[in-house]
């Protein structure tokens, strides 16, 4: 059904008539050209579609537009601000963290999500908080260490 | 060179970081176009079958174009050595994902709905998915036109096998097996035909791993000149050599689309769609009779291997010869009878894949020598000592390797320090393992036997294991190896530089410019890498084999030396220091040695070649060394050059379970000159990570030539919680060949996780294991468990 939907997206409100059963991957990617995040496998298995809704990191594959009024949506696009990039991204570029670059914005909203909800994160919490999110080429060896820094 | 490097070797921030961690990096998908159409496959329910008809009556609508093999102009089958993969078929079915046509429209999702009413009548012919029995009379021919399912056949023949058995003081005959496995990019495919104004063609932009094969395929498909494909590479979402063949088939799809109806057309592959259609890694069944002496010399090895190659022969003719050139392993032996068999089935296509023919071989020879040695009563350094590949040792080809370092036991002395393998190894050997296995016919094991409580830790026994590799690098008598590099300075001092070969996430573009900037001793910063475009460089091969950073390193180089030539002698006049001192380049500043006050900016400089009217562009060019391999007996100079590695991985493995967890691999690779140092350490920990994959989860099956695994809730990839430690260390050989020696790194890192593993398996268990992958079925009852249909969770 097509409704009229407000989003908080990136901390810019904007309404959208949109059909409500969309997934908001669809959203982000088609109605707003954030085309960070990625699709990889519709079933919520691969996390390179992750987005951080009020603090969680969330499969935006898993997500219907139709329950996102009202919340808080941060993507890839978000991190960067006023030409600065966040901590956790230049880490990512740093360490090596990156490679082919498909799952780095899923990869990162998770972590992200991780660390506004606990900055001093042990190792098993980081290897934890990305087990959402496949990466088949860094072996996440250097992600995880950019995650720790 | 007489100077220290300003960049090489060092840890370097990739150029496209910036790009990729804040989203903006685009990909396939990321790519619109006013007007854009969707593709989307019509396939069938057969794995074999011949086309008797197929009707659209069911969809004809004004808003759906259809395309068929009726659209083709050209060849209506393509191949990279064999012609026999249809565009879309029209005479048989051979393998249950092939596509009889396409629905092209605006509405993808609408267009899948519609896929399902094409009715496409069909004549089902009996499935071959045994590879065993591919060559029997009685099996079904998959292509009638040809003679048999022989797809190719690699025999080599040195010294005397028979004379070998007969006098060697031992005989282990040993059968292996190994998967099919799937690349899991994490990106499915994806491409967009554009057709150009007028006469002028069709540009394609996508997913593309081997933009030169990619353009012949879709200009002999369409029967257009090459300069009328233009092919364009999107940002790359993984490849592992998986987005050939059939990016090359969709791209040509998409082409005839959007000539057919004048629109931009893209194809997005879903998951189910790529692992389906996509080629994997060959399942290969391997048996290897080896005959040695009491001192733990080898004496004899006798190899038969066949490879299933699924529907189509894709690469399965290269994989296969690298199978039969490294089958026997990096060891000396006087008597090796090989052969090496690639077949048709109707199971999925098998093709390149990162490794590439050695992890399969490496497996079964490198449980093998550990069988030897426990046989003679050795270690398994020790046995590896006595046979391993030394200076001008010669190969089962009768190549005599040399003008490189030959650094196979100093990579394994590296390994076994920094691990202790020694000592871990005979320890793990002293706690034997209860008699753990599942006796399936008292359905019962020992834990379900007593009464005893047995407390979690106490299941556990840790493992240690070692293999060792060596891997000819680049091409080989695969074909014709050389490679370009497109460099223009600027009058500004910046660079444009561009490769033939292609960037698939590697990192090959920091590669690159670091060697350009290490030449002309400019900042990388200076250096600007174009997008790949067939319309620039000239083609310099596919992106394969682990021969990105030795070819084209070497092309760049080359083309960074003409240049930076040209401008030395601007500065000979131009200073006027004819014969005397040298002229250095670094520090983005330009000096000659005998005179302190001469000094130029290399901005400068370049400004002042341009005001002389001196051309700075410039097309390097490398062409590796001849190679030579007779095909009757095997023998030749297979490849130009090699590269050693040895891993050791440890393990626990939990008895009650069958649970084997990786607590540590230490990887120890002689890749020559390391070029960027971060590069080269996440080559080595995500090819570690694939290796491990394909040692304990990774499973496509073909259930009578179907996939029951078509995501990621049942193919199981490592995760981030898989693996607990993986360690890089790096010996750099000396070589004459590439950029300062630079080599290759990206395949020997996974070829050698999975027989590692297996090893370690065995220091904890007590019990060798030959059948890949190790999950918990393979430990506990010694099979694998099949599917029995294809009903699934959550996406049927």
């Amino acid at each position: 059904m097509l409704r009229d939907i407000s989003l908080n997206i990136n901390g810019k409100i904007k309404t959208i008539r949109v059909e409500e059963s969309k997934r908001l991957l669809d959203v982000l990617r088609e109605d707003f050209a954030l085309t960070g995040t990625k699709e990889g496998c519709a079933i919520g298995e691969c996390g390179a579609c992750t987005v951080v809704i009020n603090s969680d990191a969330v499969n935006s594959c898993l997500v219907l537009i139709g329950q996102c009024e009202g919340v808080e949506i941060i993507t890839i696009e978000g991190l960067e601000q006023n030409g600065e990039l966040h901590e956790l991204q230049k880490q990512f570029m740093e360490k090596g963290a990156i490679q082919c670059g498909f799952c780095t914005p899923g990869m990162v909203m998770s972590a992200y999500a991780l660390v506004q909800s606990n900055p001093d994160t042990t190792i098993e919490e980081i290897k934890e908080a990305i087990e959402g999110n496949l990466c088949r080429c860094t072996g996440y060896t250097q992600i995880v260490d950019a995650i720790a820094h | 060179m007489t100077k220290e490097f300003e960049h090489i070797g060092k840890p370097v921030v990739r150029q496209d970081a910036y790009e990729k961690v804040t989203g903006k990096a685009k990909f396939g998908d990321d790519y619109s176009f006013p007007g854009m159409l969707y593709g989307v496959m019509v396939r069938t329910e057969a794995s074999h079958a011949n086309i008797v008809n197929i009707g659209y009556a069911d969809i004809s609508s004004d808003e759906i174009t259809i395309c068929d093999h009726n659209d083709i102009q050209g060849s209506k089958k393509v191949g990279a050595i064999k012609k026999d993969q249809p565009i879309f078929c029209y005479d048989k079915i051979r393998n249950s994902s092939d596509v009889v046509a396409m629905l092209v429209g605006e509405d993808e999702r609408k267009l899948r709905k519609l896929a399902g009413k094409v009715k496409v009548e069909l004549e089902e012919l009996p499935v071959l998915t045994d590879s065993e029995k591919a060559l029997d009379k009685e099996s079904p021919l998959i292509h009638p036109e040809q003679e048999s399912n022989l797809i190719v056949h690699y025999p080599l023949r040195k010294g005397n096998i028979e004379k070998g058995f007969k006098t060697c003081d031992h005989i282990i005959d040993q059968r292996y097996t190994t998967p099919r496995v799937e690349h899991a990019y994490i990106e499915p495919e994806v491409v967009i035909a554009l057709p150009l104004e007028g006469r002028k063609g069709v540009k394609v932009i996508g997913s593309i791993q081997n933009p030169y094969t990619c353009r012949r395929v879709v200009a002999s498909v369409l029967d257009y000149p090459l300069t009328k494909v233009r092919i364009i590479q999107a940002e790359m979402g993984g490849s592992f050599g998986g987005k050939d063949d059939t990016i090359n088939v969709l791209a040509a799809r998409a082409a005839i689309a959007a000539l057919k109806c004048g629109k931009p057309v893209k194809i997005k592959y879903s998951r189910e769609d790529s692992i389906r259609e996509s080629y994997k890694r060959h399942p290969y069944v391997m048996n290897y009779k080896v005959g040695f002496n009491n001192d733990g010399k080898l004496v004899a090895m006798k190899i038969d291997i066949t490879a299933d190659g699924g529907a189509y022969a894709s690469l399965s003719p290269f994989v296969t010869w690298r199978t039969v050139v490294q089958a026997t392993g990096p060891y000396e032996l006087e008597n090796v009878h090989t052969d090496v068999r690639a077949v048709y089935t109707n199971n999925p296509y098998t093709g390149a894949f990162r490794g590439f023919g050695s992890p399969q071989p490496i497996f079964a020879q490198e449980s093998l020598m550990d069988e030897i040695a426990e046989r003679v009563g050795k270690t398994p350094i020790e046995i590896r000592r006595i046979n391993g590949f030394g200076e001008g040792s010669v190969t089962a080809s009768g190549q005599t390797l040399g003008q490189h370092d030959v650094n196979l036991v100093t990579v394994m002395d590296e390994a076994v320090k920094h691990s202790c393998f020694d000592a871990k190894w005979q320890q793990n050997r002293l706690e034997k393992a209860p008699d753990f296995q599942i006796d399936e016919n008292a359905k019962t094991n020992f834990i379900l036997e007593h009464d005893n409580f047995y407390p979690p830790e106490s299941m556990k026994r840790k493992g240690v294991g070692l293999a060792t590799s060596f891997r000819g690098c680049s091409l080989g008598a695969e074909g014709i190896d050389a490679a370009a590099a497109y460099m223009s300075i600027q009058q500004d001092g910046s660079v444009y530089l561009l490769s033939g070969l292609a960037e698939n996430g590697q990192g090959l573009r920091t590669t690159f410019s670091l060697i350009a900037a290490e030449v002309l001793g400019i900042s990388p910063e200076h250096i600007h890498y174009l997008e790949q475009d067939t319309g620039i460089v000239p083609d310099s091969g596919p992106t394969v084999a682990s021969r990105s950073t030795l070819m084209g390193g070497g092309a760049t180089k080359n083309a960074a030396e003409v240049l930076k030539n040209r401008l030395e002698e601007i500065l000979v006049s131009h200073w006027n220091t004819k014969g005397k001192g040298e002229i250095l380049f670094a520090k983005d500043e330009v000096t000659w040695t005998e005179d302190e006050s001469r000094k130029i900016s290399f901005n400068e400089l370049c400004n002042l070649a341009y005001s002389k009217g001196v051309s700075l562009a410039a097309i390097g060019w490398y062409k590796g060394p001849n190679v030579d391999w007779d095909e009757e007996t095997g023998q030749g100079a297979a490849y130009f050059t090699y590269v050693y590695g040895c891993q050791v991985a440890e393990v626990e493995v939990d008895l009650s379970t069958g649970e084997v967890y990786v607590k540590r691999v230490i990887a120890v690779h002689d890749p020559g000159t390391v070029i960027n140092l971060l590069g080269a350490q996440g080559q080595v920990y995500g090819g570690v990570t694939q290796g491990a994959g394909f040692a304990l989860w990774e499973e496509v099956n073909s259930y009578n030539g179907k996939i029951k695994e078509d995501n990621y809730d049942q193919y199981l990839i490592p995760t981030s919680k898989d693996i607990n430690n993986i360690e890089a260390h790096f010996v750099e050989g000396k070589d004459i060949y590439g950029a300062w020696g630079a080599k290759s790194l990206g395949e020997p890192t996974l070829e050698l996780t999975a027989a590692a593993i297996a090893n370690a398996v065995k220091n904890a268990t007590g019990i060798r294991f030959f059948n890949l992958p190790l999950n918990l079925e393979e430990i506990l009852l010694n099979r694998k468990l099949k599917p029995t249909d294809l009903k699934r969770g959550s996406t049927n």
